[in-house]
């Protein structure tokens, strides 16, 4: 067999091995190299594979050579393949802006921990997207998400552990009602594998154990989602997890868990027993109080980071509206602003570890004048928010497009209205960003921070750039998320 | 399985969950809130293990005289579960610890009280 074969596998081993290894070296240099090589390994494993699939077919990887149903099976479809180059290519940018990002805000002694923590929440990640196997997505979101109370307890201030204490105890719920509805499934059918699962529920349709293990298993992924009411742990996470953990979190944790959520209706129960049951109406009832609660707490905020942390709550909301209407569309609209959502709230929060970086902190009173002070930062920021808005040439407008779209499909026009003008309450929090920077003159002149080093500045402005360029050039995204769909939808038994 | 003897572990299974879940919410002691997650997450070992137990059922070994057999995949599952709620307990009493250290109490009201007032400019030991 030759090494291409082996690539779904190596996705996930690859940074499995490096974090090991990061934790053995103890020194931040060699940590740091390790680890930057293993995620752009990944990268270019996952785009090799995005390349494969994208014909329609389906890479089946046997593990140890066990052929699926009875080993655990890797399976790339084109929907999975484009989650892995979002969450390979964010931890590569991450990684790379982390190198002087965590100087300033984690203790030199701790640098190696941080990468070898880094490393095991990216293999939790690329493993919950790249298995086919039910009981490995358990085991994978709870080594991503060990990894990720860690690295947000790494934050600076003490609120930082609390921050991660709760997290802790909201995620172990989720991850359990996960595994509850995973054993119901498995005990009626008696596999694990996804897709044979699948074949042995058609049968099993209606029966209370399966639209018990739907129950739980909505609830525990729409937990990791962070799917509002269910978004408490959320806003002070990002708030208090060091800027390079906030960047990586919001570009790539809620959107696998978003992936988790679209694999089980999709792929696991089929759309007859979704669209029998009042799940959609429900999604699209809580996607629609999270987009409009979550923009109105948005603008009480104080804090940037908390700011914009309560906005990817509301960003969230969109997503599973997506979900929620379920048509070819709306789906569509959901994978796309997985990534496009993705890359802003990733670009927002590089941007905003700069800040941190020149002036110690994100709270408004901080940055008055910062369009003055750091110009190219304040730019950034505004055109990320413009994307958040969904204004016409950035990346966010392409999916509200899509989203419209669908809505109008199924003659909503109400939900048109509704999306419309919850776009309005992101202007509203945007601009309060807008008004600090530009409309109030900085409290000392000559405040003008540290010099931002070129490896945090670099990524961020790429992602920033990116924001701009999938607003424009739509060939990636829309022709990865229209595969996605196609492969979804077209998997049904 | 209709009777109540048949659904003895279901049962059993809930209530362990129930009370676990009870306590997460209702206990404002940090400590004790972990207490309720072990019991959480102790309830679905037994949604699996359970159903997985044949009567006079032996493991899955070729051997005269044995015929029933107890499908051991469950089992196993449930091993991995089991290292993943110890390493959930132990990160969540470390977190404890530290907070203990910085906050000086484990009682949540206590903290949420300590987080209204301005922090202290002192990074975390």
């Amino acid at each position: 067999m030759s090494i291409t074969q082996h690539l779904p596998v190596l996705q996930v081993a690859l940074p499995l091995l490096a974090a090991p290894l990061a934790l053995i070296v103890r020194q931040r240099r060699v940590a740091f190299a390790i680890l930057l090589a293993a995620s752009l390994a990944c990268l270019a494993i996952s785009l090799a594979l995005w390349n494969h699939v994208q014909d329609g077919s389906v890479i089946s990887y046997a593990i140890g050579s066990w052929p699926p149903p009875w080993g655990i099976e890797y399976r790339v479809d084109r929907l999975n393949a484009f989650v892995l180059v979002l969450v390979s290519g964010m931890a590569s940018l991450v990684l790379l802006f982390s190198w002087r990002s965590i100087e300033a805000e984690i203790a030199e002694d701790r640098h190696y921990l941080f990468y070898t923590m880094f490393a095991l929440c990216l293999t939790g990640l690329l493993g919950i997207t790249i298995t086919g196997d039910a009981f490995n997505v358990f085991v994978f979101l709870e080594v991503s998400s060990l990894s990720t109370y860690v690295l947000i307890a790494m934050g600076q201030k003490r609120r930082a552990l609390v921050a991660a204490y709760q997290y802790l105890i909201m995620g172990t719920i989720g991850a359990t009602l996960i595994v509850m509805g995973i054993g119901m499934l498995y005990l009626m059918t008696g596999t694990l594998n996804l897709y044979d699962m699948a074949e042995r529920l058609g049968p099993l349709q209606g029966q209370r154990p399966v639209l018990a293990a739907l129950a739980f298993i909505t609830v525990g992924v729409s937990l990791k989602v962070a799917l509002f009411p269910l978004h408490q742990w959320l806003p002070n996470a990002y708030t208090y997890a060091p800027s390079a953990v906030s960047a990586f979190l919001a570009a790539t944790a809620t959107k696998v868990a978003i992936y988790v959520l679209l694999r089980f209706y999709f792929s696991v129960f089929g759309q007859t027993i979704f669209l029998d049951l009042p799940v959609r109406p429900l999604l699209i009832a809580l996607a629609l109080a999270g987009m409009f609660v979550a923009s109105f707490l948005a603008i009480y905020q104080l804090d940037l980071k908390r700011l914009f942390a309560f906005s990817s709550v509301a960003q969230v909301g969109y997503i599973v509206l997506g979900i929620g209407m379920g048509n070819a569309a709306g789906l569509t609209s959901s994978v796309l602003h997985l990534f496009n959502h993705g890359i802003t709230k990733g670009a927002i929060f590089l941007l905003l570890g700069l800040v941190v970086f020149a002036l110690g902190g994100t709270q408004l009173s901080r940055l008055k004048g910062l369009g003055k002070t750091m110009p190219i930062t304040s730019i950034g920021l505004v055109i990320c928010g413009l994307s958040l808005i969904g204004i016409p040439g950035t990346s966010g407008f392409i999916s509200k497009w899509y989203l419209i779209m669908a809505a109008v499909e199924l003659g909503h026009w109400w939900l048109v209205f509704l999306i419309v003008s919850s776009s309005l309450l992101a202007t509203a929090y945007v601009w309060k960003f807008v008004d600090v920077a530009y409309f109030q003159s900085p409290e000392t002149p000559a405040a003008a921070g540290r010099a931002l080093p070129l490896t945090m500045v670099l990524p961020a402005l790429l992602l920033t750039a990116s924001t701009l360029y999938f607003g424009i050039d739509t060939r990636f995204t829309i022709g990865s998320a229209t595969g996605a769909v196609a492969s979804m939808i077209g998997a049904q038994p | 399985m209709t009777t109540l003897a048949g659904s003895f572990t279901y049962l059993v299974t809930f209530l362990l969950m129930m009370a676990g879940f009870f306590i997460i919410i209702a206990r404002g002691n940090l400590i004790k809130k972990l207490i309720g997650l072990g019991i959480f997450q102790s309830s679905v070992y037994l949604l699996y293990v359970g159903p997985a137990k044949i009567v006079g059922g032996t493991a899955p070994i070729l051997a005269a005289g044995f015929t029933v057999y107890s499908n051991p995949l469950p089992h196993v599952l449930i091993l991995t579960a089991i290292v993943v709620g110890v390493a959930t307990l132990a990160l969540g009493l470390a977190l404890v610890v530290l907070i203990r250290e910085s906050y000086g109490t484990i009682e949540e009201d206590d903290i949420l009280k300590l987080d209204i007032l301005p922090e202290p400019e002192t990074e975390q030991a």
